[in-house]
């Protein structure tokens, strides 16, 4: 598999695309920090700096952005 | 040239493609996600074979049992679907063509546009459509939920305890929601439900700042400040892609006989973006199901190809 990547997942606990993404990156193998923004105000404000947006999931991958479970993007960033 | 071609992959679409590769079809499943509304729920008691099963975990069931099988899926987004002289050319957002002998089209419903200035470019900014998934991402701030249904009333009351505010907008004249949600909504001291009203302008400048409504009674205008819009006034079928290769009912859904026949031969539809009349993720699955058996004895019907 590919070298270790840096992966912050932005969640909120009810949010089902969440919970299918982080499920999806566990399946996978691949390690992440889960920040929760519906409790977390300074990991809210940060994901909304990085996304420019208020909708969660947001995924960042050694710095680049997903908005949203999008997961062929998120299966390009993971094999580079 | 594949044997089928599935448009979505909710209950009916996954269980149409479990169906189509258990009899040996060459199977591709097109969709824009997985799960699409299942995805949403956040407590399903009556899903045969669970007591108490949350929707992204049913997902993941199906999702489990349909990679078991050998078929393709593809992410895309269709833009339009056609016949041709072997059957059917499908075309995606991203320039793909697919090429099938058969469709069954499986691509549910989705939320409700509210239609007004602000709405589009504060998707995400703001404007929801899934409470379940954004309501904490408001707490503290001022919200307001369009929509007196049960979608709505269900999301006023998730906000009214996390919120100093909730402005409840709704259109008619009375809220339609089940008595039970009204009753809850009612205890709630923050909640402001605003009757035979609509909203007309979403404002805003980075995020939702307020929403401008109008009393379609009275005329009166007021601008609600808020920084959250939550948007539940229904769900339309996903039918835009197909312009006119099969005639939809009045509420834009695909019409289905017993069979899951279109009238097209070799189109089949399922779950609830046809006119069954009861929306539920149990009967979407078995539309899934008997839209790919009905393919499949449509095919074997087929004369056989020449060498």
């Amino acid at each position: 598999m590919a070298d270790q990547h840096n992966v912050t997942v932005y969640s909120t606990s009810t949010c089902p695309y969440c919970h299918q993404a982080k499920s999806y990156l566990s399946q996978k193998g691949v390690e992440f920090t889960d920040k929760n923004v519906g409790t977390d105000v300074a990991a809210r404000e940060e994901m909304v700096k990085k996304s420019g947006q208020l909708g969660v999931p947001v995924i960042d991958v050694d710095g680049q952005v997903i908005v949203g479970f999008n997961r062929p993007k998120l299966d390009e960033l993971l094999q580079s | 040239m594949h044997d089928i071609i599935i448009l979505g992959a909710g209950p009916a679409g996954m269980t149409a493609g479990v169906y189509a590769a258990r009899k040996q079809l060459d199977t591709l499943i097109i969709t824009e996600n997985i799960g699409g509304q299942t995805t949403w729920s956040s407590e399903i008691e009556n899903y045969l074979g669970y007591t108490y099963i949350t929707g992204p975990e049913l997902v993941q069931k199906f999702e489990e049992h349909l990679r078991y099988f050998n078929l393709r899926l593809e992410y895309a987004k269709i833009t339009s679907l056609s016949k041709t002289n072997g059957g059917f050319k499908i075309e995606a957002e991203d320039l793909r063509v697919f090429e099938t002998r058969t469709v069954v089209i499986a691509t549910g419903k989705s939320p409700r546009m509210l239609n007004v200035p602000g709405e589009h470019e504060f998707r995400g900014k703001g404007v929801t459509y899934c409470a379940t998934c954004d309501a904490p991402l408001f707490a503290g701030m001022e919200v307001v939920v369009v929509g007196g249904g049960n979608s709505g009333l269900d999301s006023a009351v998730q906000l009214m305890k996390i919120t100093p505010k909730v402005y409840l907008v709704e259109s008619g004249p009375k809220l339609r929601a089940d008595e039970v949600l009204q009753e809850k909504v009612s205890k709630g001291l923050n909640v402001e439900v605003l009757l035979n009203t609509k909203p007309s302008e979403i404002l805003g400048d980075v995020m939702v700042t307020g929403v401008n409504v109008e009393n379609t009674e009275t005329g009166d205008k007021r601008t609600l400040k808020a920084r959250g819009v939550f948007v539940e006034i229904g769900l339309v079928p996903n039918t835009g892609f197909l312009d006119g290769i099969v005639r939809l009912n009045k509420y834009g859904e695909v019409p289905v006989n017993c069979a899951a026949e279109t009238g097209i031969p070799g189109l089949f539809a399922a779950g609830d973006v046809t006119d069954v009349p009861e929306k539920q993720i149990i009967i979407a699955a078995g539309d899934g199901a008997k839209a790919a058996l009905g393919a499949y004895s449509y095919l074997v019907r087929l004369p056989s190809e020449c060498p």
